[in-house]
Parts: C-alpha cells; structure tokens; sequence
C-alpha cells in the first residue's frame, strides 16, 4: 500500500490548507481567545468547514456527507494543525461521526449524521472520567430505569462539551468500574435535568468540560450501538481520533518548524544569520528528520484506518506516540531558537507549544499509547 | 504479511516470479542470514561456500535478476521499478538470501549508468552483475576523512596512462577486490573539489599493496591501499576530469541509502522482545522501567524509520525524487542501529560479553555498528548536508 497521497488527496489537502489558511488562521484563536469568546470558536467558519465538506468527511453520501475518508479527515486534521485552526471537527466530524456511523441505529443515523455534516449540529463524546486517558476505566452508572436507563457520575475533557447539542456519554451499564465488558454508550441531551455542564477554558484557548450527570433519564432509544459491548465501538471512535490528532500535531509541528527556519535565516547575531551555527543547523536537521519520521507513521495509521486493517488499533497508537514526542521537540526547539520572542504572547509559537501539549494530552499521550504500542509487540 | 494488489501486468509478472522461484532458489538459500558469513560477494578469488550459493548466483545472474533494474545489455534484468519491488517482495516471502553482495551493485553500478561512457558500461558492468569482478571504493585518505574534497592522492597524465601515487584508508575489502573506484587529483592547481577525478583500475596492477587494519570487533573488514606509481590506462577515466567529485557525490548517495537501510529489522535475529524474555523471563522486562521505556520508544522509531524507508521508496517511484534525503535517511538509520545493538547489549547482560567464537557475534556486531555513524559521511556530515540542502540554512562562518 504505498505511502503516498493520491492526486484526489493532495487535492483535499490543498484546498483544506488553502481554505483553513484564509479563514481559520492562528489570528482568530488570538481573537477568540482576547475576546473570551463564549463559544470558542467561529461558528461561521464551521459553516463554511461544511461547506467545503469538511464537516461531513467521515458521513456517507446517503446521509449528505462526503465520505472522502480517514486519508481526508487526517489532511483536514493536519491543516487545522497548521493554522492552529479552533473548530468543533475533531469532537464532531470525528468522533461523533464515527460513533453514530458505525454503531448508531437507522433512526440515529438518520437524525444525526446530516446536521452533522451539515454543520448545524455539535455533537461531544464525554469519555474521560481521570485525567490520565484511560477508555475502559468508567465508573459512570447507568441504572435500568422505567424502559430506558438512569446515568450517575461525572466526566472530564470533554471536547466542545459547553456548546454541544447532544452528548454522547459513556456509562457502565454492568461490571466493575475496569471491566472492559460492561460498557455502553447514550446519547444525552445536555439541557435534560440533571445535567451539569462547567465550560473549562485551557491552556491552548480551546474548551472542554466538565460534566456532572445526576440521575439523568434516557430512554432505551437513546442506546448507541451494543448495549453492555460499547467499548470496541468506543476504542475505533477513538483511534480515528487519535490518528486525527497525530495528524494535526504533524501541521503544528511542521509549521512551528518552518517559523523556526524563516527565523534562523534572518535573525542576525555576530553579525550573521544565527542559522549559519553548526550547534543550531544540526538541532534542525535533526527536527527535520524527526519530522520525516512522524509524516510516515502518520500517513500509515489513517491508511490503515481507511482500510480497516486489523493492525489498525497498533498504527494509530504508534502515530500518536511517536507523532506527541515529535510535535513537542518541535514546538519548544522553535521557542528555544526563537529565543526571548518566543517566550513573548505577541508571538505565534507559544500557541503552537500549548497545542501540541493539549493534543498531545488528549485521548492518550506518548507514554499511554507507547505502552499500547508495547502490547502488540508483545514487549 | 499482506497480500499486495496488483495490476493485471503486474499480478502475471509476481505469478511468474513466484513460480521461478519456487523452481529455482535452492532451499539452502531460503535461510536468513546469520551474519556476514553467509553473504556471496563473488570476485576472481571468491569460494563460494557452498554449491547452493553457487547456483543461486548463477541462475539469478542468468536472468539478470543480481541487478533487476540495469538495462538487459549491461546484465541486467531490465525491470520496472513496480516489477523490481515485485522481485523484492517475492524474494522476501520465501526468505531468499541475496544472491550477491557487491560494492559493484550499490555504488559503482549507479555511477557508470549515469557517468560511463559505452565502452565502460559494456567492460564493466555485465562482470559485476555477474559476480566475477568484486569492486572496493578508493576515497577516504589519513589525510582526508570528513574533509574529503582535500583528498591528495595524485594521477598525473603521462601519455596515454595515468600514473597515480598515494595512499586510500578504510578501503573496505580492499585486499579481497580485484578492482577499485579511486577518487584522484588530477588538477592540484584547480579549487579542491573541482581538481578531482574518478579513476578505476584493477588491483592487481604493478605498485598497489594492501595492508588490513583491525578494527576494535577484532574483524579487519578495512584495509589501508598504497599506490606507488601505479600505471593506470587514460580511458579508466570516469566522466570528465575533474568531474570526479560530481560522480563521488552521486555514488555517495546510494552507498547512504545502503548503509541506512542495513541490517535494520534484526530479521534472521532475536527480536528485541524475545530477547528480553530470554533475558528477563515472560513479562520481566516490565520490573525494569528505564530499559523497558528504551525498548519501547525504539521499536516505535525503528518502525517509524521503516516506513520512512517505504515512504521514500514510493516517492522516488512517483517521481519526488530520494536525493539528499538519502542523507536523512543514513542519518536516522545507522543512529537507530547503534541503539538497538546497544539495546542487545543490555537485555544480553553479561552473556553478550563473550568474546571467543560464536559467543563473541553480539559484542563483535555491537562494536562494528559503532562504524555505521562514521563510514560513508560521519552522522554530523549528514546533518551538515540536511542543513545546508534540505533546508537551506546559510554556510557556517
């Protein structure tokens, strides 16, 4: 299978970077963020995302996407990465898109995945329960109730969870709290009493929230996928968001590196460009192999994605594993190199730093997805 | 291993290879390599060790199967790159051991396609397809390692011969070649890199010694090569004179991509897992958390560095181009292979510091993989070259 990108692909990838460049660049985050933007990111711009077919990639064509594909939805990722661009895809277009794609009902499927791909609906998947990643880990209760289920308990990092239409919420339906049998998943309305949702701004300006479920009533209908056996559902959800995320940590980190290279030729000390010394010339060279290395496991994992390979749990993890590491050398060599501008809020690296931190964190770091990766090498 | 999925060309061209393998690559050769011992290097002197080594070579030759892609007229097989990987593949689902290795094949070959003249290409390159002339490589001097462009080693015109003086270090096998590519000054008064020429002659001519030098694995794999006015015909004149840093630089670039993709997957070889639960017992590698996390984080750049292989493969075949990536990819190579023997050496423990027979292979090969990172352009001169022509920083001082 080879490891480059079609002709339709480098298509997408152009027109998405052409696009995210125009109208989601790292000037509105700093916007968004001086504002302190209520719904964190531009909704206009999310409109225009699903215009261009963006926002329903991963929808099929039945129910008005544009099914373009894991390979799609990573070059989308990617320039989201570049631009640093704040935007509901990953929660939305991803995972949301995945969840009710793959295991949600005809009638879900029908309700959901055309706004979705429409961009009139944002959807957050409330999964964390710690804040170290751990999917199997659920201690959230849903109780039979009436024909449908009473949920308890309390999530965290939920993506885009403040401004979310509909939440889409792990709960243990039966076994202990780190069974990974036991686990089901429900489609909750945040305004439904009992739901307590805290916007919690962090460090890369973006949202996720802090969820507390208090006897919360939903019906049987609400069930996505298997009841009892959500986890394999989850963890595909997931990996397609993990391999997404390494994506756009390989844009963060390619652009922060070519900020560090067009700094290195014109910044001038002793007289010369500080490009020109052999110390910083070979800490780049090095990034940029490093660099190589992440575009190759990146591209793997979403073909593997694409594809449905059995080993592709394995490419996603080492995507995020390798592509975390190499996203945040990127990052701090570029404020390191940049020196004191870069330690400066008028500069863009410290967002680029910040994001690949955030990401890097999300649904599992280098360390969590390296022992993954060790599992299936039986290591 | 996947199943690939091929074109209709493509699918009738594997069948054909799969069957003509299956008749003809002798059973002993279907063996993974257990070290340099057991790999065909050919040449006048060569004993083959055994007759199925013999026959591999032979009947690969005959197809020109040794050299896939060279033009049929030079020995080659004249294939397709997509057919070549075919070959490739192929080869390696029946675990089929190279049937030559040759200095010849990855460095000269390349050169000659691009820089020989006819008469050169037809005097050369069908001997090295065929395993009957094996080549060494004549450019590090005492004097000029990094630095290679200040190479002195002179070729002064006399009629119709070159008459070359000096002396060439870390010539690999340079006591068991028949001929060398040697790197000369033929201009002394030109600029350095534009005075020098490429130059092949035979080993056996009048005035050329040998002497090898032993290494700290204890294998002598190098040789120091003097020249004492060695008479050399002019028309062993590659290109131009002074065009040999040129043609140096081109060749440079396949020996780094040979080097970089060396010896990588420890195929044939424990893999690090198994290793460590010989070591450590099923699971015990986990009771120790630093080298664990090493384990960890090399396997996953040793299969990073892989794909990259593959990536860059697939590139150059849609026509991006390999050029100085070789250098990225040497770089990042030869590194992870000194971290993995030194990984061995650590889940060894104190049984990989044997030193007599078969239980000095894992420190003897521990030591030689010190060499990966100096041999063929030290691993700063690689990042030099990355700085400077990938991403364009500006020449120092």
């Amino acid at each position: 299978m080879a490891l480059v990108l079609t002709e339709e692909q480098r298509m997408i990838r152009s027109s998405a970077e052409g696009f995210l460049a125009a109208h989601g660049p790292v000037s509105q985050l700093r916007h968004l963020r001086d504002s302190r933007d209520p719904t964190g990111f531009s909704t206009g711009l999310w409109r225009g995302m699903a215009e261009m077919g963006f926002a329903g990639v991963l929808v099929p064509k039945a129910h008005g996407g544009t099914a373009l594909g894991m390979v799609a939805a990573g070059l989308v990722s990617e320039a989201i990465g570049r631009n640093l661009t704040l935007s509901p895809f990953l929660g939305t277009a991803v995972l949301a898109a995945t969840l009710v794609g793959r295991g949600g009902s005809a009638e879900q499927q029908k309700a959901l995945l055309p706004p979705i791909a429409a961009g009139t609906a944002i959807l957050a998947l409330a999964c964390d329960e710690a804040p170290r990643h751990a999917p199997a880990h659920i201690a959230t209760r849903a109780e039979p109730s009436g024909n449908g289920f009473r949920i308890s308990g309390a999530k965290t990092h939920v993506l885009d969870g403040h401004v979310a239409d509909r939440l889409i919420v792990a709960a243990r339906t039966r076994g202990c709290d780190c069974d990974p049998d036991g686990i089901t998943l429900f489609l909750v309305d945040p305004k439904a009493p009992g739901v307590e949702v805290r916007r919690r701004p962090m460090v890369d300006s973006r949202n996720a929230a802090e969820l507390r479920l208090e006897g919360v009533q939903v019906d049987g209908a609400d069930v996505i996928g298997e009841l009892h056996a959500g986890l394999p559902l989850l963890e595909a959800a997931l990996d397609a968001a993990r391999a997404c995320l390494a994506a756009e940590m390989l844009g963060a980190a390619a652009r922060s590196f070519e900020i560090t290279l067009d700094y290195l030729q014109t910044r001038e000390q002793f007289g010369r460009p500080i490009g020109s010394f052999q110390a910083l010339q070979h800490r780049a060279a090095h990034l940029f192999c490093e660099l190589e290395l992440a575009r190759s496991v990146v591209i793997r994992a979403l073909r593997a994605l694409e594809a449905g390979e059995d080993r592709a749990p394995f490419y996603a993890s080492l995507a995020k594993a390798k592509t975390g590491e190499v996203a945040r050398l990127a990052t701090s060599e570029g404020v390191q190199m940049l020196g004191g501008i870069g330690m400066t809020d008028d500069h863009d690296m410290g967002f680029f730093l910040k994001r690949a931190r955030a990401a890097g964190e999300t649904f599992g770091d280098s360390a969590f997805h390296g022992a993954r990766v060790a599992q299936f090498l039986n290591i | 291993m996947e199943e690939p999925v091929d074109d209709a060309g493509l699918a009738a061209f594997r069948a054909e290879v799969r069957a003509w393998l299956a008749a003809n690559c002798p059973d002993e050769m279907r063996a993974p390599l257990r070290g340099d011992q057991d790999l065909c290097w050919g040449g006048r002197r060569w004993v083959f060790a055994s007759d199925a080594q013999r026959i591999w070579l032979e009947r690969m030759a005959a197809r020109g199967w040794t050299v896939p892609e060279w033009p049929k007229a030079y020995g080659g097989g004249g294939l397709s790159r997509a057919e070549a990987g075919v070959l490739a593949a192929e080869m390696r689902r029946i675990r089929a051991r190279p049937p030559l290795s040759s200095f010849g094949i990855w460095m000269l070959g390349p050169a000659l396609l691009k820089y020989g003249s006819e008469a050169q290409k037809r005097a050369h390159l069908p001997p090295i397809a065929r395993g009957e002339i094996r080549w060494c490589q004549g450019y590090s001097e005492p004097g000029a390692g990094s630095d290679l462009a200040s190479l002195r080693t002179s070729a002064v015109l006399e009629g119709d011969h070159y008459v070359v003086n000096g002396s060439k270090v870390w010539t690999s096998y340079a006591d068991k070649a028949d001929w060398i590519f040697c790197l000369v000054r033929t201009d002394p008064a030109a600029p350095k890199h534009q005075g020098i020429s490429f130059l092949l002659f035979d080993m056996e001519s009048e005035g050329v010694s040998t002497s090898p030098i032993q290494l700290i694995s204890g294998a002598s794999p190098f040789c120091q090569t003097f020249f004492d006015n060695v008479r050399v015909p002019r028309e062993n004149l590659v290109g131009a004179p002074g065009q040999g840093w040129e043609i140096a630089k081109y060749l440079l670039t396949h020996e780094r991509e040979m080097i970089g993709g060396m010896d990588f997957s420890g195929e044939g070889r424990d893999s690090l897992a198994q290793l460590a639960k010989k070591a450590l017992g099923e699971g015990g590698l986990r009771a120790e958390p630093l080298l664990c996390a090493r384990v960890v984080a090399h396997e996953i750049d040793a299969i990073a560095f892989g794909l990259t292989m593959e990536r860059v493969k697939d590139e150059a075949r849609a026509g991006e181009g390999v050029g100085a990536l070789s250098s990225m990819l040497k770089y990042v190579g030869t590194e992870l292979n000194k971290q993995r023997n030194e990984i061995r050496m650590s889940l060894g423990g104190t049984d990989a510091l044997g030193w007599e027979g078969r239980e000095g292979d894992q420190a003897r090969a521990w030591l030689r993989s010190r060499a990966n990172s100096i041999e063929g352009g030290t691993s700063e001169i690689q990042l030099n070259i990355i700085a400077r022509q990938v991403l364009r920083l500006p020449a120092a001082g």
